[in-house]
């Protein structure tokens, strides 16, 4: 990539050999944020730079490596969050089904003419 | 027409052409969408990559968010030589042109005042790491001859761990403060991971400056001039970059 005179030439080897750490810091976390049509949830954004400064270099390689905490952890987790979700629900009805048993008058009127 | 819009910049119309070799994150190369007195830069992209369930799993995948991050970084690159572009965050999709002005449209007075306050600035990165391991290695690492003599070592390594630091801090702080005398605007972002970065040592202080694009020249030289007054730290300076650091809320 040709720079202008105008402009200083580039230090840190901008373009293709910059450092992926400023380029992702740079891209992923600063810049200006507009919900577009497609939706991110910049929470998960936010957990995958979390994650990308936690783990050494691949998702993969760090589960090889036998680190995957962040799948059961409900703050990191998409998925552990949808399955904590599940399990509230679950909990939830079975409350709710409880509290109906208590009351076996309430369910019975309803039901007898 | 097909595809999605994946925007990567708004920015005042400018007369110089895109370079024609520029490909853009789905190998489409970018193009201008002007609207009113702005011009956003658009890819069409595939929906099969773009839309909202392959988007999640993409950002999962490092080795496509790696090359989708240099691609959106490439274009604002180029756009950071022939304007001041505000640029988006990554990942920025609409599905079609007319998505893309609706938001323009909404958002008008805000990127006129954003780019009003930064026309003809770039930001610049300037990291500071402190060479520690270089100064262990340095010293021959002795084998303690008693349980005495073993004290006594740790205490000293552990006493120049504490000078390296306070060293590192000191140093820092003195040319965070000289370079943000010199530059618009500053913001200090947390120490990068060496995993990533793949930089040797301990980033000690990892700060953006705004510098209006004259001089520039002028504060590069500021932060060589520093780079032989501590021995043990080094240096690095990035840039010039679009004004990410600086493009959001103004303070």
């Amino acid at each position: 990539m040709t720079t202008p005179s105008r402009m200083p030439e580039p230090y840190g080897g901008q373009g293709s050999s910059a450092n992926l750490a400023d380029i992702l810091e740079r891209v992923l976390d600063k810049g200006i944020v507009i919900a577009g049509d497609i939706r991110i949830n910049l929470l998960d954004i936010e957990l995958l730079t979390i994650k990308l400064r936690l783990i050494v270099a691949s998702v993969d390689k760090a589960k090889e490596m036998g680190i995957d905490w962040w799948e059961s952890d409900p703050n990191l987790s998409s998925r552990a969050r949808r399955d904590e979700l599940t399990r509230e629900n679950a909990e939830l009805r079975e409350r709710l089904a409880r509290l109906e048993e208590l009351e076996p008058g309430r369910a019975e009127k309803k039901e007898a003419p | 027409m097909t595809g999605l819009r994946y925007v990567y910049a708004v920015c005042r119309p400018f007369g110089t052409p895109l370079q024609s070799q520029l490909s853009g994150v789905a190998g489409d190369p970018p193009r201008a969408l002007t609207h009113h007195g702005l011009v956003a830069v658009v890819s069409h992209v595939p929906e099969r990559d773009f839309a909202e369930e392959p988007l999640h799993r993409h950002l999962e995948d490092l080795d496509w968010l790696t090359e989708t991050a240099r691609a959106h970084q490439g274009v604002i690159d180029a756009l950071t030589t022939v304007t001041t572009p505000l640029p988006l965050r990554l990942g920025t999709v609409f599905r079609d042109d007319s998505g893309v002005r609706m938001m323009m449209e909404a958002r008008e007075e805000d990127f006129q005042r954003t780019l009003d306050r930064l026309e003809g600035r770039v930001e610049w990165g300037v990291k500071v790491y402190a060479e520690s391991e270089q100064r262990e290695s340095a010293r021959p690492a002795q084998k303690a001859t008693s349980g005495r003599d073993y004290l006594r070592q740790r205490r000293m390594q552990t006493r120049s761990h504490e000078e390296m630091w306070q060293k590192a801090e000191h140093f820092s702080t003195r040319l965070h403060e000289n370079l943000s005398a010199f530059a618009e605007d500053s913001r200090l972002h947390p120490p990068q991971n060496p995993a990533l970065s793949k930089a040797t040592g301990q980033n000690v202080l990892n700060a953006a400056y705004l510098v209006p694009r004259a001089h520039s020249e002028e504060f590069v030289e500021l932060v060589d001039r520093t780079k032989g007054d501590a021995p043990g730290m080094r240096i690095e300076l990035t840039g010039p970059w679009a004004a990410y650091s600086f493009a959001g809320e103004a303070t």
